[in-house]
């Protein structure tokens, strides 16, 4: 009996030492596929972009160090800053007016009294499935420069000459942020939907017992409560419209004018039309400071707010 | 009683005002898909005159075939479908391993090397762009599918998203319990694992498969012949050809919005959640 328990105890502890060395090899082999290929493809390209960024090359020739030169040629070039306000502009375009209207959407959806929901939800949600370079296309369409563009045919109807929206400084931004607005306007309304009804009713029902009217309702409890939904979109939309490329490059049809170029449209043409890795490279470090600026910050952000709110529970 | 039918205008203004709101909404989501219908099925001269149509039109056929003429529209979405099942069905197996690894093996640094994943999401695809192109160039992957699907199957959000997930719904005692049966640790992946987190494949599947079909810039750059272009990029070489066929062109992107329309129709409520619970629940 005793020596029984022995023979037990003493294989038990030694299975469980193997099963620790086991638990390791398993667990570094388990992960091992994602780290090589991110360094393959991740980390390198990563680090070469850096080093490439003081460098002249065309991608076939030899690398020619060229210090600080890409970077003194990028931020001479006006079309590069041209290209950061655009995206900034076409951004704030796409993003705030969506973002507003996605919350009233998600408001009016989460009524009590609605019928029909899950069809306004799948009618609002299916531009998201489209992909933007068949929205892009629709809506280059759509906007087009002649009179028979659908937009200029309406805006015909109060007299209005036809705009040539690839050649106007608001027209093509107003086409590229419409694009934006109808893709993504759907998404971020269910992800609004998801925050309020995550909020409880019962708030609702003890702030309609001390006679809250509906704005007060709004601005007291729902908007509050949806903070790090709020907070989410904006970072997503932030990083999002940093990132803006295809919308542009379709609605110019290949020809990138300083009205629409955006960073990322600007990197891929100094890259790939012009062969100018060096000072594209430059572009994508300086696309990359901005990114991380604006995550920071809305890290920073949601951190303190996220401090605010539990010193107040 | 007297509340309500004091209530009773007032109820119904603002009944006027959600549907009205709601509908109209609607409306602009969907109006664009019906034009784009009309415009596929007319000829030029009828696209080009104001007002423009907004019925149907004759040249359903006659525009596709003019597609078909133009670029190599199966072809092309033949490889849209290997690249995006190959890439998910990849993805769905590398995360849901590591995210186990994450969630229930105990081994050094784990908790690091998790965080350091969480890093690389910061990471914008742009910065490493050139170089990740010179590097499929020199293994001589361009205009190769594999210049899609191999960078494709690095996915730290679905680690993320699978550790989270296996974590809650795989219980500790019944992975000892597989052990004690003398089960290797894959054959408890494989065997255990799996079948209890089948839906996390399909909210993480969804997600990465409409990624992939939609992917544009990086298929862009490294898909160079005609024979290699997914849908995306076919599209693109479609509206650039030299005439400006409106209706041929929007016929070939009324074509290739279809089949995901309908798949995301069918299944609508899976597709909703899966879409948007990524962002809920991180």
């Amino acid at each position: 009996m005793v020596s029984n328990t022995e023979k037990h105890n003493g294989r038990k502890s030694r299975r469980s030492l193997s099963q620790d060395k086991r638990n390791s090899i398993a667990g570094y082999l388990f992960i091992s596929p994602f780290f090589i290929l991110f360094a393959i493809f991740g980390l390198f390209p990563m680090l070469f972009s850096f080093y490439l960024a003081f460098f002249k090359w065309n991608g076939l020739g030899e690398m020619t160090y060229n210090g600080f030169n890409n970077f003194t040629i990028i931020f001479n070039d006006p079309v590069f800053w041209k290209s950061i306000y655009n995206t900034v502009v076409i951004g704030l375009m796409g993003t705030v007016p969506q973002l507003i209207v996605a919350f009233l959407l998600a408001y009016a959806l989460n009524s009590q009294v609605l019928r029909f929901r899950n069809t306004f939800r799948v009618a609002i949600f299916m531009p998201y499935v489209t992909s933007i370079v068949a929205v892009a296309i629709l809506f280059s369409i759509i906007f087009n420069n002649q009179s028979f563009g659908l937009v200029n045919s309406f805006l015909g109807l109060f007299g209005v000459d036809p705009i040539v929206f690839t050649q106007s400084e608001w027209g093509a931004k107003i086409a590229i942020a419409a694009m934006i607005f109808w893709r993504w306007v759907g998404y971020n309304t269910i992800i609004f939907l998801a925050g309020m009804q995550s909020i409880s009713n019962d708030l609702y029902e003890a702030a309609k017992i001390d006679g809250a009217t509906l704005s007060q309702q709004l601005r007291y409890i729902t908007l509050p409560m949806l903070k790090p939904f709020v907070l989410f979109t904006v970072f997503m939309g932030t990083i999002g419209s940093l990132q803006i490329f295809t919308e542009p490059l379709i609605f110019f049809n290949g020809n990138l004018r300083v009205e629409g170029i955006t960073v990322v449209a600007y990197l891929y043409r100094d890259a790939f039309e012009s062969n100018f890795f060096g000072t594209a490279s430059a572009t994508a470090i300086v696309l990359f400071a901005i990114i991380m600026v604006f995550s920071v910050l809305n890290l920073l952000i949601t951190n303190r707010l996220g401090r605010g709110k539990a010193r107040k529970a | 009683m007297k509340d309500t039918t004091v209530n009773q205008p007032k109820k119904d203004s603002k009944r006027f005002i959600l549907y009205g709101l709601l509908i109209f909404a609607g409306l602009v989501s969907l109006f664009p898909f019906y034009w784009m219908f009309v415009m596929a099925t007319q000829p030029n001269h009828v696209i080009n005159q104001t007002p423009p149509a907004l019925l149907p039109g004759p040249e359903l056929v006659t525009n596709f075939t003019n597609v078909l003429g133009q670029i190599d529209f199966f072809g092309a979405m033949l490889n849209s479908l290997i690249v995006s099942v190959a890439v998910t069905a990849g993805s769905l197996f590398l995360c849901s391993l590591a995210g186990f690894a994450f969630a229930k093996l105990k081994f050094k640094g784990r908790d690091v090397l998790f965080v350091l994943i969480l890093i690389t999401m910061m990471i914008p695809p742009q910065l490493g762009l050139i170089p990740t192109y010179y590097i499929i160039s020199q293994l001589g992957w361009l205009s190769d599918l594999k210049a899609i699907i191999v960078p494709g199957l690095i996915n730290a959000f679905g680690i993320f998203w699978m550790r989270q997930y296996i974590k809650e719904a795989v219980p500790d005692e019944l992975i000892e319990a597989a052990r004690i049966d003398g089960c290797s640790i894959f054959r408890i992946y494989w065997n255990i694992v799996t079948p209890a987190i089948l839906p996390a494949f399909a909210t993480l599947g969804i997600i990465v498969f409409m990624n992939v079909w939609n992917d544009f810039l990086w298929p862009l750059v490294v898909l160079q012949d005609q024979s290699s272009h997914t849908l995306q990029v076919a599209l693109r070489a479609l509206n650039d050809s030299y005439s400006r066929d409106y209706g041929m062109i929007l016929s070939g992107t009324f074509w290739a919005t279809v089949p995901l329309i309908i798949v995301f129709l069918l299944f609508n409520k899976a597709f909703i959640s899966s879409l948007t619970q990524g962002a809920v629940k991180s």
